[in-house]
């Protein structure tokens, strides 16, 4: 192999060069077509809007989001009667200022999504890789397998997973990532399974590609638009499952300011407080909105049937 | 007086690149009885044409024409209702896929007894003898049976005879197939081209064959339109046509025809496209 | 179509073999002590302790206990709750028909408001109801829902008093259980307002349960209508001259249902699933209320017997929707 010839390299260089620049061309027409979505570009703003502020939370947020003043039980926000305007927002039942307490609660929920996301994306790939490629006899046992799974309302899966591992943040990352997973393992196997026999995967093969190559790196490329438009939304499912078992008392733990957790803990305050109970509500649905508008946009720029139209 | 006449017709469609005219000042004029061949490659806008004709382009597309009659009614003044009342009974039309263009979830029978409801007075016992009559005369083996099949269960042939049955169901005056065997097999291609030849010569009524298949021509039309991005190239009766094409597209795409072909190799229209200058 | 079915089958019989050993499996991993939790004692005698064990025959081999498990199923024995000392099976029916109601509200709210939506907004695209529709379903999609029970809470309850905060009814009235839907059997009571009351119950948690469900119904309608509406065949109705009441709620619309019927299908575990939430807030007395609070009391048999029960529903009902497909799609009925 080291003996090739000088025009053969030349040769693989012009394929490499070639290769590049359709790479690039597929980024830009990409762009276009999300770019020409409104609503996901606005979605994508929003969205870097909270990476921003759950990363400065600790330099940018008004109050230490655990500090209790003790003068300030219940204030309500700055524009209500009784409002003070060093707590924007109002402070919560122990005089925690609710606004400083969102904002750190920011990196709660961005990384529930992002690690929920990575666990199942990743588990769920290599299983779909597997049972798709291999077929037969392993291909049933681990269908059959998320059919178990997916039997379950995802939420009463995760709470009972939840209860076996002891209530906790990471634990309830763990049940949402197993309940999530088996959605990449269908939709990766259906990929595998209409790729397989594909021309270009047959000349790989021909061609002596062994089959982890063939599996991770002519297969899979191919399928990896439906698994970015499912993963964003796996991503949005996981902050709201996750704020779900925080408000159930099974996610992460007070004083955590995780947002499902801050909702559980201003529940007996809904008729006397609305703002306990709004603010973290609406941060939730925010970043949810957030996410599904940049889904929507990504399934529309990667989706070739609905390109055309 | 013609059965249709359209002057100067063009159609721009919205896109997202901005305006493109898919049609660009083009004349048709159809007599009662007669067969017009509109011929082209995809793109020359000889569907558009038409289904501008019908009402049936999406409404990104707009559609202006100096005159639109058919039968002296100006079709550019009807309303959506009006239109309704002569789309599918005076003016019909058939498509080039014959299984998608039939419903899959309803059967050959409630679809064809679906246009004569619309446009008859027929009623209960009377549109189902209607529709079997209908089959018959377009050549479906067992009706009676094949009333109550659905269109995946039929070959494209017969889907293709559903649709003309369909089409003639209220006696049309004006027939319009858009490439009606292009997705068919070869052998069937014939059967349902004589099969039109024989409606419109039994009816009387007037005929457009659009098609991309010069063969088509030769076997059916009485005179031809050769449209080439969205203009008319030339237009003349089908012996004429054959024997002396003025338009150098259109002997480019005489030339084209397998028949013609000289060497190893089958010409193509962009063969003579720089020599033409078209 | 009977192979579809059979098929079908097929594949739920040991989907359904896996759920009972998954439910049977993960009891037996919950943390803390079964007969310590019985006895309802922290630090019991040994000897009380293998009495209790025994009792419940957690002495047994794993795969005998299986066994009897599965045995007990097929005779309809589900356990006992530790909390009520009743057997879980009559507990679930008792608790099952006020969920049924709930969910079956919140599924008629979905579709009845999600199709004609979705349909509007697909014929309209582009427009600005189409928009607004699809604006608002985006939101119904992202939603937490408890947050949006206690909002609902606040604004209808507290701010306007014109619902109450929890339970089925009010207590004023007292009528014997017939169906077990509350809306039927205040009206068999020919108690005076009792039906009014229990509709004023209901109406909160039906809105909050039906709220994704209704979203993602509209979106798969609006999705599908604009697949089929740029089908041949709906070119082919046009060109007969059919009224566009005819083109779209005949033809599109008869083709847009069989993705739209599977999505409905899958909205049931959705609905089981925001039922623990939904019946939480309102504190409404049905399964999801009842499973949360007993896996919190850690409450074994109950959690064992329900994860089976509400996995066999989500099951038959997709079943049923399979079935539902097929008959509705032409091309597996007659194949």
């Amino acid at each position: 192999m080291t003996n090739t010839s000088p025009a053969a390299s030349a040769d693989a260089d012009k394929v490499q060069a070639a290769s590049r620049s359709a790479t690039l061309a597929n980024l830009a027409e990409f762009w276009y077509y999300f770019s020409r979505n409104k609503g996901a570009v606005i979605g994508l703003i929003i969205f870097f809007a909270l990476v921003a502020i759950a990363v400065l939370a600790p330099w940018i947020s008004p109050h230490d989001p655990d500090m209790q003043y003790r003068d300030s039980f219940l204030v309500p926000p700055f524009w209500e009667e009784g409002g003070k305007s060093t707590f924007i927002l109002g402070t919560d039942a122990v005089g925690r200022d609710i606004l400083s307490r969102l904002m750190h609660g920011a990196a709660y929920s961005l990384s529930i999504g992002v690690i929920v996301v990575i666990i199942s994306l990743s588990v769920g790939i290599v299983t779909g890789l597997i049972a798709g490629y291999a077929g037969g006899v392993v291909d049933t046992f681990i269908m059959r397998l998320m059919d178990i799974i997916l039997a379950f309302p995802a939420l009463l899966l995760a709470l009972v997973l939840v209860a076996i591992l002891g209530p906790g943040l990471t634990n309830a990352m763990i049940a949402i990532a197993l309940v999530l997973q088996p959605h990449f393992v269908r939709l990766t196997r259906a990929a595998v399974l209409s790729e397989r026999s594909r021309d270009y995967v047959v000349a790989a093969r021909l061609a002596g590609a062994g089959h982890i190559r063939l599996m991770f790196k002519t297969i899979l490329p191919n399928c990896v638009a439906p698994l970015i438009v499912q993963a964003t939304l796996s991503f949005s499912n996981a902050i709201l499952d996750a704020a779900a078992l925080g408000f159930l008392g099974m996610g992460a733990q007070p004083p955590a300011s995780e947002w499902g957790t801050m909702l559980a803990e201003a529940r007996e305050f809904i008729l006397s407080a609305w703002w306990v109970v709004t603010f973290p509500g609406l941060a939730i649905l925010i970043t949810v909105i957030a996410i599904n508008l940049v889904g929507d946009g990504l399934r529309d720029a990667l989706d070739p049937k609905l390109k055309r139209s | 007086m013609s059965l249709l006449e359209i002057r100067n017709l063009k159609v721009e469609f919205d896109t997202a690149k901005g305006p493109f005219r898919a049609l660009d000042g083009v004349d048709y004029l159809v007599d009662a009885g007669e067969v017009l061949a509109i011929v082209g490659e995809s793109g020359s806008g000889k569907s558009v044409a038409m289904l501008a004709t019908m009402g049936l382009l999406p409404d990104t597309a707009t559609i202006t024409a100096d005159k639109m009659d058919f039968e002296g009614l100006d079709l550019r003044s009807l309303s959506a209702k009006e239109r309704r009342k002569v789309i599918g009974k005076d003016i019909s039309m058939i498509f080039q896929e014959p299984i998608a263009s039939l419903n899959p979830c309803f059967t050959i029978g409630f679809q064809l007894g679906e246009t004569l409801k619309a446009h008859t007075d027929l009623k209960g016992k009377q549109v189902k003898d209607r529709v079997i009559e209908l089959m018959t005369s377009v050549g479906i083996p067992d009706p009676g049976g094949r009333v109550n099949a659905f269109p995946h269960q039929m070959s494209g042939g017969q889907c293709q005879r559903v649709m003309i049955a369909m089409a003639i169901a209220c006696a049309p005056k004006l027939l319009i197939a858009d490439e009606p065997t292009t997705a068919l097999d070869v052998t069937i291609q014939k059967q349902i081209l004589d099969l039109l030849v024989k409606l419109q010569q039994d009816s009387g009524m007037g005929l457009i064959m659009i098609t991309h298949d010069m063969g088509v021509v030769a076997e059916t039309a009485d005179r031809v339109i050769v449209q080439y991005k969205g203009r008319k190239m030339e237009e003349a009766d089908v012996l004429s046509l054959f024997e002396n094409p003025k338009n150098p597209y259109t002997k480019a795409l005489l030339s084209a025809l397998p028949e013609n072909a000289t060497g190893d190799r089958l010409p193509t229209v962009s063969d003579f496209a720089e020599a033409g200058g078209f | 179509m009977l192979r579809f079915l059979l098929g079908r089958l097929g594949l739920l019989i040991p989907t359904f073999i896996g759920v009972t050993f998954v439910a049977f499996t993960f009891i037996r991993l919950l943390p803390g002590d079964p007969a310590e939790l019985l006895a309802g004692e922290r630090g019991i005698t040994p000897e009380r302790k293998a009495e209790v064990m025994k009792q419940l025959g957690f002495d047994k081999p794993y795969w005998q206990q299986y066994l009897d498990y599965i045995l007990g199923i097929f005779q309809g024995d589900l356990g006992t709750s530790f909390s009520s000392k009743k057997p879980v099976l009559d507990e679930f029916m008792t608790l099952f028909p006020a969920t049924a109601e709930l969910a079956l509200c919140a599924i008629i709210l979905a579709v009845c408001i999600g199709i004609p939506a979705g349909i509007f907004a697909a014929v309209k695209r582009g427009s600005i109801a189409d928009q607004a529709i699809m604006g608002t379903a985006l939101v119904g999609y992202s939603m937490p829902i408890f947050w949006w029970g206690l909002l609902l809470i606040i604004f209808f309850s507290g701010i306007l008093q014109w619902t109450p905060v929890s339970g089925r009814i009010s207590l004023l009235y007292f009528f014997p259980q017939v169906t077990g839907f509350m809306l039927i059997d205040s009206l068999l009571s020919g108690e005076k307002g009792a039906f009014l009351s229990a509709v004023r119950h209901l109406i909160l948690p039906s809105i909050v349960l039906a709220t994704i469900p209704l979203a993602v119904i509209a979106r798969q309608t609006r999705s599908a209508m604009l697949e089929v509406l740029g089908e041949d065949y709906v070119r082919t109705a046009r060109a007969k001259g059919l009224a566009p009441r005819s083109v779209i709620g005949l033809h599109a619309l008869r083709n847009a249902l069989i993705p739209v019927v599977t999505t409905i299908g899958l909205q049931v575990g959705v609905l089981l699933g925001g039922a623990i939430l939904t019946e939480t807030i309102f504190s409404w007395p049905g399964i999801g209320k009842w499973l949360f609070d007993s896996i919190s009391r850690r409450d074994y048999f109950v959690v064992q017997g329900g994860l089976l029960l509400i996995a066999g529903i989500v099951m038959l009902v997709n079943l049923i929707v399979d079935v539902l497909y097929g008959l509705i799609n032409p091309r597996i009925r007659h194949n």
